[in-house]
């Protein structure tokens, strides 16, 4: 028995809309299909079929765009990141930079780096440009009302500030 | 199968025969704290981690990480041993002496490590970071210890980029590691503690400041011989420093409730502790076959009783020499050759005697 696309209990209502061309099969089991066939606002729609139709594009693009979001550098998606617990290559953290933040926090509590930087001296040209995104995430903390991490991200720009000051060779 | 080729510069076989340089109890705090060990975790820039590396990408980063390091003035020195091409027992032996984790040892394809003078710093290739550098010292030595593998870490820095977001920090395979990449671990020999059931307070006192408590052979191993292993679990939002001061601060209260411990011991049942630590030493010196869990049992009683002055004619260095001598690989390459758990036990008992015995 095919189980509900929403919620994997026994799928009762089976539909096929040709949309665009293209048979789409649909397995519900009712109260997903209740649900689905309603507005937000719990009325029946004035215009099922419509609604219907444009609720199966976005339930395909959805598990399209699931099974084809990988890491462009090495492949990986992020289900299997999360199966095998390892991601695939340094490039993963900004390919799976917003999936990645809440896990981050969950496991070290911060999401902030603060510690030993490479020596290498990153050019003064890649330190502007970093500064231009930190002054934004901070932008976006304080509107977001997270104080503490638009105070840490605050240090970090005075950080960079101070060594870019053409006094601070020495 | 003895390796031959490039292993044969580094003979395990001598290996066995003297102990690495963290074993030695010089360092400051050494009748309880075993040894301190940082290691840090990198990875090269333009590489995939290992999950995604391919055999030959794999020996290409061995290969370049090996002359790179070699060719600094630091790594000069530092013997490269092929993981890879090594038998099981050879492999084993180096996770005994802490030189190479258990997950380096059982991987596959290639992978290796470099080991410095001592055994005091080990480089491991291609564990499940490209790069997992470590330092172990004797004592208490959290300072010291950091600002060598910091030397370390900045002289490959000099010739290897590491993949770092300016977020993020270091980027390493597993997200638990990400940031500082570091972990700071302080190995204790807690007996005292263990005796009077009061090892829960060290638990309770590392949980407050989210630190991990682990057994000797890190991660999943049980607390064996009553070595207890306290790390940090967090590598992101702190500094090292931070880190390092978070094992400062918790050590030296864990070290004052084992010495309380150990006093009340000495002056409440001094003659039932006397009573332990003798028989310890009658079963290791006169038994005819033992195992490696018994021997660790006994040997952490009879450590308790050289701190306590109560064994005459042994140091503690030779008795934390023993607790990874009576190791199964150790023994059976010091036997020379494989043996089975029977020949074993009887080969660990006849070491035992010819090393405590006077």
């Amino acid at each position: 028995m095919k189980k509900c696309r929403r919620c994997s209990k026994p799928a009762t209502l089976h539909i096929t809309e040709i949309h665009q061309g293209n048979a789409v099969a649909i397995h519900l089991c009712e109260t997903c299909a209740r649900e689905y066939l309603e507005d937000e606002s719990g009325q029946p729609s004035p215009n099922p079929a419509a609604d219907l139709a444009a609720k199966l594009e976005a339930l395909v693009a959805d598990d399209d765009e699931e099974s084809v979001v990988r890491c462009s550098n090495c492949g990986i998606s992020f289900t299997e990141f999360r199966e095998q617990g390892r991601l695939g290559c340094p490039v993963c953290y900004d390919e799976f930079r917003e999936d990645l933040m809440p896990l981050l926090e969950n496991i070290h509590e911060e999401s902030l780096h603060i510690g030993k930087r490479p020596l290498r001296s990153p050019t003064q040209t890649k330190d502007q440009s970093r500064l231009i995104q930190l002054r934004n995430q901070q932008r976006e903390a304080v509107e977001k009302e997270d104080y503490e991490a638009a105070a840490k991200l605050r240090d970090r720009i005075l950080e960079i500030e101070a060594t870019l000051r053409p006094n601070s060779e020495d | 199968m003895t390796p031959d080729g490039e292993n044969s510069s580094f003979n395990l076989t001598d290996l066995v025969q003297r102990s690495g340089r963290w074993l030695c109890a010089s360092g400051p705090e050494s009748d309880i704290v075993i040894s301190t060990r940082i290691r840090l975790a990198r990875n090269v820039v333009g590489f995939p981690f290992m999950s995604r590396a391919d055999d030959d990408t794999k020996k290409q980063l061995v290969d370049t990480l090996r002359s790179t390091i070699q060719a600094t003035e630091i790594g000069r020195n530092y013997q490269f041993l092929n993981v890879e091409e090594l038998n099981e027992l050879d492999r084993q032996l180096l996770v005994e002496r802490q030189l190479i984790s258990r997950e380096l040892a059982q991987s596959s394809g290639p992978r290796g490590v470099m080991i410095g003078n001592s055994e005091q710093t080990s480089i491991m290739l291609n564990e499940e970071d490209h790069v997992r550098m470590q330092i172990l010292n004797s004592g208490l030595a959290l300072e010291e210890s950091w600002a060598e593998i910091d030397v370390l870490d900045n002289a490959l820095e000099e010739r290897i980029s590491f993949a770092f977001d300016e977020t993020l920090g270091y980027l390493t395979a597993c997200p638990t590691n990400v940031g500082t990449g570091i972990r700071v671990s302080v190995m204790l020999h807690l007996p005292g503690l263990r005796i009077t059931r009061e090892i829960q307070k060290v638990h309770q006192a590392a949980q407050k400041i989210n630190l991990a408590v682990r057994g000797l052979y890190g991660e999943g191993s049980q607390a064996m011989g009553d070595f207890y292993q306290i790390s940090n679990q967090v590598t992101l939002g702190c500094t090292e420093s931070e880190l390092l001061d978070s094992l400062a601060e918790v050590v030296p209260n864990i070290l004052g409730y084992e010495r309380r411990v150990r006093d009340l011991l000495c002056r409440d049942n001094k003659s039932q502790l006397d009573d332990q630590i003798s028989r310890a030493m009658g079963v290791l010196t006169s038994a005819r076959s033992i195992s490696s869990e018994e021997t660790m049992h006994l040997l952490s009683s009879v450590r308790l009783g050289v701190n306590l002055g109560m064994v005459p004619d042994i140091d503690i260095a030779t008795v934390n020499e023993l607790f990874i001598q009576t190791q199964p690989s150790h023994l059976q390459k010091i036997s020379g050759g494989p043996l089975k758990t029977p020949e074993r036990n009887e080969a660990r008992a006849a070491f035992l005697q010819q090393r405590l015995k006077k």
